[in-house]
């Protein structure tokens, strides 16, 4: 605590110089104070209220609407986990955009953290030969099946262990979140991660307003800025509330299963155990919590 | 007290020059204004101004990283002959090998700072104010050499030059344990930056033990290939005396480095094309483009068309030895490793991507402003540096020279 104190006296002093270069780039106090908070995993529970607090007012003069941001943490003997029926999915998409929706992914430049490749049947899961920009009148096609990505929570995430600024982690509840305003967009994440499941804001985002969801988590989809580096969180704000993540809901063939691994009675158990199922690129030693399994 | 005079006196030599210094100096001045505007639209508009994506998420600007890294580490090439032999025609110009270091680590420096998306949060980065995440990312490892690397080559020259101004004999105790420290220092840097992509399980282009060997070996091919070009102008526009047996030892040394190369390279290839698991994708996009996606084969083949031309001319004597033969090698050689680092290391890293999906890359007009900014600047900061080192080295610009100047005015202005 002490030597948290001393680094903050010692940020404020430095300030001045900062200050500088800010001035240039037409900032006020308060976006020094953003400029100099520091890493989210190391305030304390005041400091967190405080930034919330002002996270919300922000965005209230912003845009005129009430916003409820949570920083609600890790609730104690949970551990997310997820299943996906590739004999079921039928590669229609709603889960992406319901995803954005949810998430309040930048519509321009589009950011989609979820991707749905299609695959030749003949060839099985098969990475080179599959394709992410398929548009056919009507899916499914014959002859394809569709295996929907988005990050696979590993309990061995490479692009933590990369991260240079430490501003990426795995909660308790086994759910890797991003500090938006602690990432430097060095990208080293996105190099590492072997299912392209993090994306950047090249651009500054954009979201219609009236689109924009109001219900936010800190470590999830309150709103970026442009240069940071974002990823599916299983809907933190959902799912630290009891709700499924979006993508679950919404899913019209029920392919999308979601629950506590610690729990053996839920329904992502009962797959583990009844269902024999299979995580990608497993060769890699990433050990992702997201599974795949034929449930027909 | 003495330091600032030293350092007074070395601003002071930066302002005089000849008519082509100048214009020299102004060229790269315009330079630098036209890649600048290219860099603020960067700057305001964010890196969607460059050509890189989500499924190409690294490209020019890393690649000129890596590659000003590997120009970096090549300073040792003339610091282990010139210190640990003492060997005579090559101790002068060690001195400028290590100038070359401090502007090449700088310049790799500027290339990470305008491929960041937030350059003003750096400091999150910093050890104590920030949480540096070391031991575990090689991106803090690399940072990390690369300060401690531009720290020791800056005292090593500074004081070599400080001394001669003063006309006193260098530190040997502070100067020769810091010179053997950048011998393995110059290796880490290179090996360091290897492994930031080498340590990459989900790249399998990139994860081949024989990456980190590959560029050292590179480096010693494109380092010292700007030194000799250096070497030869400044022997015909100063004092500055250098034997033609240094630089033909000098590129007898690039030969052997080249030979490694290009033994690694063939051993690399080998083993992905034998093997052809389908991790010979990447090789396949490089080499002959993966369907009508075939952007990229120009930069690959006119690197090896270049680096083989360039080894045949350095290997046989009688074009070695040729000043016209040996030049048209240089400028050959060195455009190889460029296009190779800049271009043909990063990209078929990412493509196709690690969903399999291609997205064809090739730099914009705003990464290649902004390239051609970072090079300006080093290239100007290279310049004055170089000058001043000149005039205190070759032209006896010392304390004394400085004093009589004063004195001389101060007796004009008694008159």
């Amino acid at each position: 605590m002490k030597k948290r104190n001393s680094r903050r006296s010692f940020l404020k002093t430095l300030s001045l110089a900062t200050f500088s270069a800010l001035a240039l780039s037409g900032c006020n106090m308060k976006s020094l104070d953003e400029f100099l908070q520091l890493n989210f995993k190391i305030l304390s529970k005041k400091e967190k209220d405080d930034i919330i607090k002002n996270l919300e007012t922000k965005y209230k003069e912003k845009y005129r609407k009430e916003f409820h941001v949570s920083a609600k943490p890790a609730i104690e003997g949970i551990l997310f986990g997820y299943a996906l029926d590739l004999s079921r999915c039928v590669g229609c998409r709603r889960c992406v955009y319901a995803c954005v929706k949810e998430n309040n992914q930048s519509r321009e430049p589009q950011i989609h953290w979820i991707q749905v490749l299609q695959m030749e049947k003949e060839r099985g899961i098969d990475f080179a030969h599959s394709d992410v920009h398929y548009n056919p009148e009507k899916v499914p096609e014959k002859g394809y099946f569709y295996v929907p990505i988005q990050c696979q929570q590993c309990k061995n995430p490479p692009c933590v262990k990369v991260c240079p600024v430490k501003a990426t982690w795995q909660e308790p509840d086994g759910i890797t979140v991003v500090d938006y305003n602690w990432c430097i967009g060095c990208r080293y994440c996105m190099a590492a991660c072997p299912y392209g499941a993090r994306h950047f804001n090249w651009g500054e985002p954009n979201i219609p307003v009236e689109e924009i969801n109001t219900e936010m988590h800190y470590l999830g989809n309150r709103l970026r800025m442009k240069g940071v580096v974002e990823k599916c969180t299983f809907c933190v704000q959902r799912v630290r509330e009891g709700k499924y993540p979006a993508c679950v809901e919404i899913c019209p063939v029920g392919a999308r299963k979601f629950g506590n691994l610690l729990d053996l009675n839920s329904e992502v158990r009962y797959i583990l155990e009844n269902k024999r199922v299979l995580i990608l690129k497993q060769e890699l030693n990433t050990q992702p919590k997201f599974y795949y399994f034929f449930g027909i | 007290m003495n330091f600032i005079r030293f350092i007074k006196g070395s601003i002071k030599i930066i302002f005089r020059g000849s008519v082509i210094y100048y214009a020299w100096v102004t060229f790269l001045l315009l330079l630098i204004i036209w890649g600048g505007f290219g860099y603020s639209g960067q700057l305001s508009e964010g890196l969607i101004k460059s050509n890189m994506r989500d499924s190409v998420s690294w490209a020019f600007y890393i690649g000129n990283f890596t590659f000003l890294v590997g120009v970096a580490a090549a300073a040792i090439m003339l610091v282990i002959p010139a210190y640990v032999y003492n060997w005579k025609p090559i101790k002068e110009i060690v001195i400028f090998g290590e100038l070359l270091a401090v502007c090449a680590v700088i310049m790799s420096i500027s290339f990470i700072i305008v491929d960041i998306g937030n350059p003003l949060r750096f400091w999150h980065m910093l050890p104590l104010v920030g949480t540096m995440n070391f031991p575990s990312s090689m991106l803090s490892w690399d940072f990390f050499v690369l300060i401690t690397y531009l720290l020791i080559n800056l005292i090593v020259v500074i004081h070599l030059l400080y001394c001669i101004f003063y006309k006193k004999e260098y530190n040997k105790s502070i100067v020769l344990p810091l010179v053997f420290l950048s011998i393995p220092m110059a290796v880490s840097i290179h090996t360091v930056t290897a492994f930031l992509y080498n340590a990459l399980p989900g790249r399998p282009f990139w994860n081949s033990a024989l990456l980190a060997p590959r560029f050292l070996a590179s480096a010693f091919c494109s380092g010292p290939a700007i030194l000799l070009i250096l070497f030869q102008i400044l022997r015909k526009m100063t004092k500055f005396k250098i034997k033609d047996e240094a630089i033909f030892r000098i590129a007898e040394l690039m030969v052997y480095a080249m030979f490694i190369y290009i033994f690694f390279t063939i051993a690399e290839l080998f083993k992905e094309f034998y093997s052809g698991t389908e991790n010979i994708l990447y090789w396949k996009y490089l080499l002959f483009g993966i369907g009508d996606n075939k952007e990229i084969i120009v930069y690959s083949w006119s690197s090896i068309i270049m680096g083989c031309i360039a080894f045949v001319l350095f290997l046989i004597p009688g074009t070695r030895k040729n000043f016209a033969t040996l030049n048209i090698g240089i400028v050959l050689i060195y455009a190889s490793v460029y296009v190779e680092k800049g271009i043909c290391l990063i990209i078929p890293g990412f493509t196709p991507d690690v969903l399999g999906q291609i997205y064809v890359y090739t730099p914009s007009l705003t990464e290649i402003r902004t390239a051609v900014m970072i090079f300006s600047l080093g290239f100007l900061l290279f310049t004055f540096l170089s000058k001043i080192a000149i005039a205190i080295i070759f032209d006896n610009y010392d304390i004394d020279a400085l004093n009589q100047k004063k004195t001389h005015k101060l007796k004009l202005k008694n008159y």
